[in-house]
């Protein structure tokens, strides 16, 4: 075996700073599914345990004392668009807070990152295209389950991956912009879960539709993700009846929420780096 | 490698870095020595284009930091004063990952992987978590990580801080054989054996400001004597004694636990003390260091 005295070529042969400039965050998106293969039993255990104990709790449990159609449809047809964007939610937000603050403040390794030709930016994006990733399989193992249980059919497939990928990125986006600002854990995250994702779970038209809600609680669903992308859900896969223009509003929400959080994150990030 | 003219850095009122001039060469082994707070680290990160500069100006490898950042730092090894390794992973994924950043292949990187892991003397280790590894072979492994895109320029920033002796001869060793092949290094240091082990010339920084600069031989023969004498009365005796002591050597320095008396020839200075009348508790007649050098420059100690 040759030493690397021997084979030494320098960088200025062997880097092309373009490739990198390239395809950077992809490289970082595969360092973080490199890093999920580690806790993939934890992963999957919390990402189709979770919502799957729902299923059959709610959906089965509580479906059972219902005794006639919700919005036209069974209710376990009914809770599936909430409970795939709840979990798809979950996963991608697992991806962006945890590794967020381990970069920046357990390891530091975002520092090791940026020393290379890996610019911020290019971290923020792989970081979302790996929780993306973690979100998509999450929902497409999830959508396998709810076909045992005759809970959706093959057509809604990919109409309710659409509608909880897009919860997902949008809460994933912003929750990452706020994780950035974390100099340590204390308890951040506890308290995101108790006031944040447990009332946006509990009040997002998620068990029964949101105008069923108090008037006064209402105001819940509509800044939250989790109910925009429900209503489309629940209209893509067994075409529940939302008008046209509340379609609109609900991508418009969506986006809008995606884009506000990242022109939100890329700042905070690069200004973090070169701190 | 390395221009740099009128460079500083400040963060709100603080001059962090002040004006600093100085030039690298290729295949040079160039050393920034000072004390903690000095500017060291805050130097390095702008010459890691990862930092931007207030005012003045910086090239390295014929660029812009500021402009062209990740195109320099794409070409730069960086081994960081904390090592900034990924717990989770084991230490040949520590290796890849980083390989990767550089968009180098996976084929290329496997086989790197096993000339840095003999290079770093990791081999055994290679298949443990970071947190199985002594801080010596941590930092064996950043270097190692360093150097997987072959840099042009390694910067290593308080490269044996924290370590044992014998970890750091180790991975001086190891330095010395980067040098041979012709890798460009930049040392923070505020030990002054490593500066003088390590640098073919280097930058005396306080204050932000340099101080002095040139091979550890030059700086010591311009700012120093050939021979320092070490003597100690006792740490209560040193002030009244130093007056008695007027005349001898070419200069004194008077510490709280010892009385420096530089000169070309220790062993006559003692006589001469003894002479005189005077019995120091202890004596010793060293060769004169680049501490000496930071004493004279500064009127302090490196490591306070």
């Amino acid at each position: 075996m040759q030493t690397l005295q021997e084979t030494w070529q320098g960088a200025a042969t062997l880097v092309d700073p373009a490739v990198p400039q390239r395809w950077g965050f992809w490289y970082v998106a595969e360092t973080r599914l490199r890093n999920m293969s580690k806790w993939w039993p934890a992963i999957v255990a919390f990402g189709i345990g979770n919502p799957v104990l729902y299923l059959f709790s709610v959906g089965v449990g509580i479906g059972s004392l219902i005794s006639g159609p919700v919005d036209g449809v069974s209710y376990l047809t009914f809770l599936a668009p909430a409970l795939l964007a709840t979990a798809a939610i979950q996963a991608a937000m697992d991806e962006v807070s945890f590794p967020t603050i381990e970069g920046f403040v357990w390891d530091k390794t975002f520092f090791a990152t940026n020393s290379t030709g890996i610019t911020g930016p290019q971290i923020v994006n792989g970081m979302m295209v790996a929780a993306m990733i973690r979100a998509v399989a999450t929902v497409l193992i999830y959508e396998l389950i709810l076909l045992m249980f005759g809970a959706i059919t093959m057509d809604a497939v990919l109409p309710l991956l659409l509608s909880s990928s897009f919860a997902a990125l949008a809460f994933a986006a912003v929750m990452f912009a706020v994780t950035v600002k974390i100099k340590d854990d204390d308890g951040f995250f506890a308290i995101i879960g108790r006031f944040v994702i447990t009332p946006m779970f509990m009040f997002s038209g998620t068990f029964y539709p949101l105008e069923n809600t108090p008037i006064y609680l209402q105001w819940i669903g509509w800044i939250s993700p989790l109910w925009h992308s429900t209503d489309i859900g629940r209209a893509l896969s067994y075409g529940a009846d939302v008008d046209g223009w509340l379609m609109i509003v609900h991508f418009g929400f969506l986006i809008a929420m995606a884009i506000g959080g990242f022109a939100w994150v890329y700042p905070q990030f690069i200004k973090r780096l070169s701190a | 490698m390395i221009v740099a003219s009128k460079l500083t850095k400040t963060y709100g009122e603080f001059v962090a870095v002040d004006g600093i001039d100085f030039e690298v060469k290729r295949g040079e082994s160039f050393g920034i020595l000072g004390p903690n707070g000095a500017g060291k680290s805050t130097t390095m990160k702008m010459i890691a284009a990862t930092s931007q500069r207030t005012s003045g100006e910086l090239v390295i490898l014929g660029k812009d930091p500021d402009k062209k950042g990740p195109e320099i730092r794409a070409h730069l090894g960086v081994v960081p004063q904390q090592d900034l390794v990924d717990r989770e992973l084991k230490v040949w994924e520590n290796l890849y990952v980083y390989g990767r950043y550089f968009g180098l292949k996976r084929g290329f990187i496997l086989k790197k992987i096993e000339e840095l892991l003999d290079f770093a003397q990791l081999q055994e280790k290679r298949n443990s978590k970071t947190d199985e590894l002594s801080g010596g072979m941590k930092r064996r492994l950043t270097i190692a990580r360093g150097l997987i895109n072959e840099p042009e320029i390694l910067l290593l920033d308080e490269p044996t801080t924290g370590l044992d002796p014998q970890a750091r001869h180790i991975l001086w060793d190891r330095l010395f054989r980067l040098k041979e092949v012709g890798v460009t290094l930049v040392i923070t240091t505020h030990y002054m054996d490593e500066a003088e082990q390590l640098c073919d010339r280097l930058v005396v920084m306080d204050k932000g400001k340099i101080m002095a600069e040139g091979s550890p031989a030059e700086l010591i023969k311009k700012y120093s004597s050939k021979e320092v004498l070490e003597v100690r009365f006792g740490s209560a005796n040193n002030e009244q004694v130093a007056k008695d002591l007027a005349g001898i050597g070419e200069r004194l320095e008077i510490l709280p636990d010892r009385i420096l008396v530089y000169s070309a020839n220790g062993e006559k200075e003692l006589e001469k003390i003894v002479k005189k009348g005077l019995k120091p508790v202890t004596s010793l007649v060293r060769r004169s260091s680049l501490e000496d050098v930071f004493l004279r420059l500064t009127g302090r100690s490196l490591v306070e």
